[in-house]
């Protein structure tokens, strides 16, 4: 098997911020400002908690602009006129959850899955400490 | 001041089906780690999940028990949260529409009086795993054995008064998923778990006070305990000037008291949504009528109709009934015996429990069955043996594995009736204690149970106590 | 005709009718891989041994006079189904090192249909992208003009099948993933109905949009793929017990009576002229061949952007949260607490794209914003199916273009994402009503001296792909835009 050499990854959005390309039309391409900022830095760091995921301190400004343009963006939605209407839990709207029987159908296959686990020991997943 | 005292349970039943809520895997206690987690348990990427028709049916059940309403179509929904126990960083669980609402539960409270308790809800959920801290040097070991078992989570209104009501309702629940068959109830394996919101409020004021949670108490000492000392706390707190912080708190059973639980630093924003990879859960008459026609008899019929036709108390009822098996036992002795319901009550509720107790057995390990236990009792009614011999007779029953006759023939235990050789113990008793004899006649009646004292020495306890009461009062009295 | 510029149906009767074995057709797209695969860099991993075993027991079973249509014919999968034994990265540093414990559904069926496994395709990371740049072993270029990208974020399937590479790849579409790169690289490729294909063993990115489907040549091919891959899963709870009609046997339903609607919201002002003219001449085919055309509006549509990038973030936030250090998949080095172990691998696991939408789907999602934009979004999604179903009633198909411009040149998007969004407009409809739609060539425009194609798009109602088929291989018929090779690909 062969496999790609990997080639470094693209980290424009800084150099071009504030001078994005754009189309600027009405309906599916409002227009925009260039620069936004509906979410601040302490919100994003907030986020970024909550979802586990080490933004640096190099990195923090350029999320909080894309994130922001991507929250502005949405923010057409409001605008919509939902009244009376339920939000829709599946595209196919009939259907319902299908029961299963109360069968053991799984054989211990752990050995296979722990292969090439992080760090086991003792048919245990480890982790850091957990403190109660 | 006077202080209310506001309590909420939530308790968490694992429920006894075969397979996991949302995986085919085993659900069977004490498996070697991770040797009962497949790749959905595992929360591997690419997976799903598929419902388990037993785990909706055990929910029905408890709703019907409880005469709750049960929803046509109720959503599984995401609770997010980062822990290692929980592989998909998520938990599968219900929030807006669960399965169950609106129940009640009567419980009996220490002065008699009944007291309806409110069960907001009960919905299905999937556990977690779990973590392992010790041996392994700075790390926690998981084991995801248990994730994905099913779990109901029935949450009650905030109507318990105190530490009792909460212990009562605690097992009232305990023995009625027990009775369904929905959940063995362990507490030690961690089958039956109870957390307490508590909180405390100035007598007379309509708005709650700010409560605290204190998780997982698997027992019912422990739940009472820590609810009495999580209420001295707040009171404590709040008449020197401190505001109650709503946080969870866990009991530690060594110290006798509640601390805050440190990994919980802030409060979780949970996320929730309905889970797009489930669709809604639609319950049809069918299913309900099914589940219905399939309900045992609840704990409460149970006791009532033992109060109706056996004569019972209240009391004994409720001991009697507390579970299914101990119930069934009392019915198979009652019927064997083919009456003496009393007589049954009180050796069930007594010898039997005692010795389980000792043993530390359940009913269905009793060493003495229903049967032989009758037989016993039936040796007791036709004044073969005393009830007091009959004890003995019970030990060594318990111990040997015998029968009641086996164990009568072979220590020649059966009781004296004979009149005549009653009388001629009584009179050799007489002649041989004249001063007491004397001192009894000149009026000393204490005296008298010196005289039975002596006539059951001399035949070895077997003389049956009625005849020896009667014929020696007569003799006595000269 | 060579080897590789025969289509998935006719290497079929080629197999059968033992003009070549199985091992010679696999050899000779290995070779190709081997030499012009690098460029495009469309694979992550080429299963060549695999292949060849394939290859094999597939001869074998013809020889046995068993096996069936596909029996031999060479697939590449998308690196975003699970493979048993095989890497599988979905692009992404976090999986960089996976090998997946078992086979998707749909990997099972094209194995059970008697496929040659080439390899693993490049993609867009975790699915999220336009144009295959976010994916962490590089770009992806488009064989019609190597400086441009080829679409996402089904890219690598895209390019390796119109680079003749592989006779056709599996694809998944969230948002276009399919339809857009079959428009940017001159193929066919279907989305079917969500529930249609399983989803089981498929990485998940936002489960309630995403699809299985193909990327071939022709409509005939995608028939045949598409048919091998459908069907009830009960490993899936939102599979679909509905019956698999044999597609590649109703593919003559003629055109005649043939309803169609043009979105009328489609034809706006950020649609490139010269594609928008391309699709307006394709429905001249359509009509000259008794089809009726007439516009219909689905007022409700330009929304569809805003509405998937609430949606689908939300849900991938949640999906991604597996992915920990914990028992599979990147964990960072010696990691000081829990709180380090997750924040470190996932911030190093993924990709900045993939960070942006799983931060977007943790806002909408929070507590206090819930209601404005997820509950909001979800509410908004059912007027979107509300104004298809509402053109169904009216038409059989509605049409327009796939995307608004011909390949756009790698990095010319990459610096705001909305831009980026944008390219799925005319896709994004069918996926947040769960409906099927195909993409199909329908001609050229000339950028940079280049040709370039585009797509024209059809969506119809639930469980209508037959007729997306049927109607596509006849436009095929009729046409030959999708028999066009990239040159210095033939």
């Amino acid at each position: 098997m062969r496999r790609r050499a990997r080639k470094p990854r693209n980290l424009t959005i800084a150099a071009t911020f504030g001078k994005a390309r754009c189309m600027i039309c009405v309906g599916f391409f409002p227009s925009r400002e260039p620069f936004s900022m509906s979410l601040t830095r302490a919100q994003v760091e907030a986020i970024a908690h909550l979802a586990r995921l080490q933004i640096t301190e190099a990195q923090m400004p350029v999320y909080v602009d894309s994130l922001s343009r991507i929250i502005d963006f949405v923010e057409q939605l409001s605008a919509a006129d939902t009244s009376g209407v339920d939000p829709m839990a599946h595209p196919l709207a009939d259907q319902v959850q299908r029961l299963r029987p109360d069968e053991v159908t799984e054989a211990d296959r752990h050995e296979k899955f722990q292969h090439n686990a992080p760090s086991v020991a003792a048919g245990l997943y480890l982790v850091p400490k957990v403190i109660e | 001041m006077e202080w209310e005292t506001v309590i909420g349970l939530e308790i968490h039943a694992q429920l006894a089906t075969r397979s996991k809520i949302f995986s085919g895997s085993a659900t069977a206690y004490g498996a070697a780690p991770n040797t009962q987690a497949n790749l959905v348990d595992l929360g591997y990427p690419g997976v799903l999940p598929v419902l388990n028709v037993e785990a909706v049916r055990m929910a029905i059940r408890f709703g019907l028990a409880t005469g709750a309403r049960i929803a046509r179509r109720s959503v599984f929904a995401r609770k997010n949260y980062f822990y290692p126990d929980l592989p998909k960083g998520y938990q599968i669980s219900q929030y807006e529409r669960p399965v169950v609402e609106d129940g009640s539960l009567e419980i009996v409270l220490d002065d008699g009086t009944r007291k309806s308790i409110g069960i907001t809800r009960a919905h299905l959920e999937e556990d977690a795993g779990k973590s392992l801290h010790e041996d392994f040097h700075g790390l926690s070991g998981i084991d995801l054995n248990r994730a994905g078992t099913p779990l109901l989570e029935i949450v009650s209104e905030p109507d318990l008064r105190s530490a009792k009501e909460a212990v009562a309702y605690m097992k009232k629940i305990h023995t009625l998923v027990r009775y369904l068959g929905i959940c063995d109830g362990n507490m030690q394996e961690g089958s039956f778990r109870c957390d307490a919101n508590v909180s405390v409020r100035p007598q007379g004021q309509p708005e709650f006070g700010t409560r605290a949670e204190i998780k997982n108490l698997n027992s019912f000492r422990f739940v009472e305990r820590a609810i009495n000392y999580e209420v001295e706390r707040q009171i404590e707190l709040v008449e020197s000037g401190g505001k109650v912080v709503q946080e969870t708190r866990l009991y530690d059973p060594d110290r006798g008291e509640t601390r805050p639980m440190r990994s919980k630093e802030e409060a979780n924003d949970y996320r929730y949504f309905p889970d797009p990879d489930l669709l809604p859960l639609a319950i049809d008459d069918a299913m309900i009528e099914s589940a219905r026609a399939g309900l045992p008899e609840l704990p409460d019929e149970k006791a009532a109709r033992f109060v109706r036709d056996f004569g019972l108390s209240d009391y004994d009822a409720g001991v009697l009934t507390s579970s299914r098996e101990l119930a069934d036992y009392y019915e198979t002795v009652v019927g064997r015996l083919g009456g003496q319901p009393k007589l049954a009550a009180n050796w069930v509720m007594g010898e039997l429990s005692g010795a389980l107790n000792k043993d530390n057995l359940e009913v269905a390990q009793s060493r003495v069955g229903a049967e032989s236990l009758a037989g016993l009792l039936a040796r007791i009614a036709d004044d073969t043996i005393s009830g007091k011999i009959a004890k003995d007779v019970f030990e060594a029953m318990w111990t040997e594995g015998r029968d009641a006759d086996a164990i009568i023939e072979a220590q020649g235990l059966r009781q004296i009736t004979d009149t005549s050789a009653i009388e001629r113990a009584i009179d050799e008793v007489m002649t041989g204690n004249p001063r007491q004899l004397a001192e009894y006649r000149a009026g000393k009646d204490k005296l008298f149970g010196f005289f039975v004292g002596q006539v059951m020495k001399a035949t070895q306890g077997k003389a049956n106590p009625a005849q020896l009461n009667e014929l020696l009062k007569r003799k006595l009295g000269g | 005709m060579s080897l590789h510029t025969q289509s998935v149906a006719e290497l079929a009767a080629g197999l059968a009718s033992r003009q070549y074995s199985s091992l010679e057709l696999t050899l000779h797209f290995l070779g190709r891989i081997e030499r012009l695969g690098p460029d495009l860099n469309a694979f992550v991993t080429v299963t060549a041994d695999r292949a060849l075993e394939d290859a094999r027991r597939a001869d074998a079973t013809r020889a046995r006079g068993e096996g069936g249509r596909l029996t031999g014919v060479p697939i590449a999968q998308k690196d975003i189904f699970c493979t048993d034994g095989v890497l599988t990265t979905c692009s992404s540093r976090m999986l960089s090192t996976f090998v997946a414990p078992y086979d998707a559904t749909v990997v099972e069926r094209w194995k059970a249909a008697g496929t040659v496994l080439l390899g693993k395709t490049n993609m867009d990371e975790f699915a999220m992208g336009s144009s295959n740049e976010t994916s962490f072993y590089g770009p992806v270029k488009n064989p019609w003009d190597p400086a441009r990208v080829p679409g996402g974020s089904s890219g690598g399937s895209a390019a390796a099948v119109a680079a003749c590479l592989v006779p056709a790849a599996s694809g998944t579409d969230t948002g276009g993933s399919i339809r857009q790169p079959a428009a940017l690289t001159n193929l066919t490729g279907i989305k079917p109905t969500y529930g249609r294909v399983s989803r089981y063993g498929m990485i998940a990115f936002a489960s309630s949009l995403d699809q299985a489907g193909v990327l071939a040549r022709s409509a005939e091919d995608a028939a045949l793929l598409l048919g091998a891959m459908a069907g009830f899963d009960p490993r899936d709870s939102t599979s679909v017990d509905v019956p698999v009609p044999d597609y590649a046997a109703e593919l003559g339903t003629s055109l005649e009576g043939l309803r169609v609607g043009v979105i009328r919201e489609f034809f706006d002002k950020g649609l490139d002229p010269a594609v928008g003219a391309l699709v307006q001449a394709a429905l001249d085919v359509l009509r000259a061949r008794g089809a009726t055309i007439r516009e219909v509006s689905l007022p409700a549509l330009p929304l569809s952007v805003p509405t998937y990038y609430v949606v689908a973030p939300a849900e991938c936030s949640s999906n991604l949260s597996r992915f920990d250090g914990v028992r599979f998949g990147h964990r960072c080095d010696s990691p000081r607490d829990l709180r380090d172990l997750y924040e470190r691998s996932r911030g190093e696991g993924f990709g900045d794209e993939v960070k942006r939408r799983i931060m977007t789907g943790t806002y909408v999602l929070s507590a206090g914003y819930y209601d404005a934009y997820y509950l909001k979004a979800q509410k908004v999604r059912q007027l979107i199916a509300a104004d298809f179903a509402r053109a169904f009633a009216e038409v059989d198909v509605v049409a327009g273009p796939t995307s608004p411009t011909a390949a756009f040149g790698l990095g010319a998007k990459t610096s705001d994402p909305i831009t980026m969004y944008l390219n799925d407009i005319y896709t994004i409809g069918a996926n947040l009503a769960g409906l099927p739609a195909i993409s199909i060539p329908c001609g050229f425009v000339t950028e940079g001296g280049r040709d370039l194609p585009a797509g024209l798009q059809l969506v119809g109602p639930h469980f209508s792909e037959s007729r997306l088929l049927a109607a596509s291989h006849q436009y095929q018929q009729l046409t030959d835009w999708h028999r066009r090779v990239p040159p210095g690909f033939e």
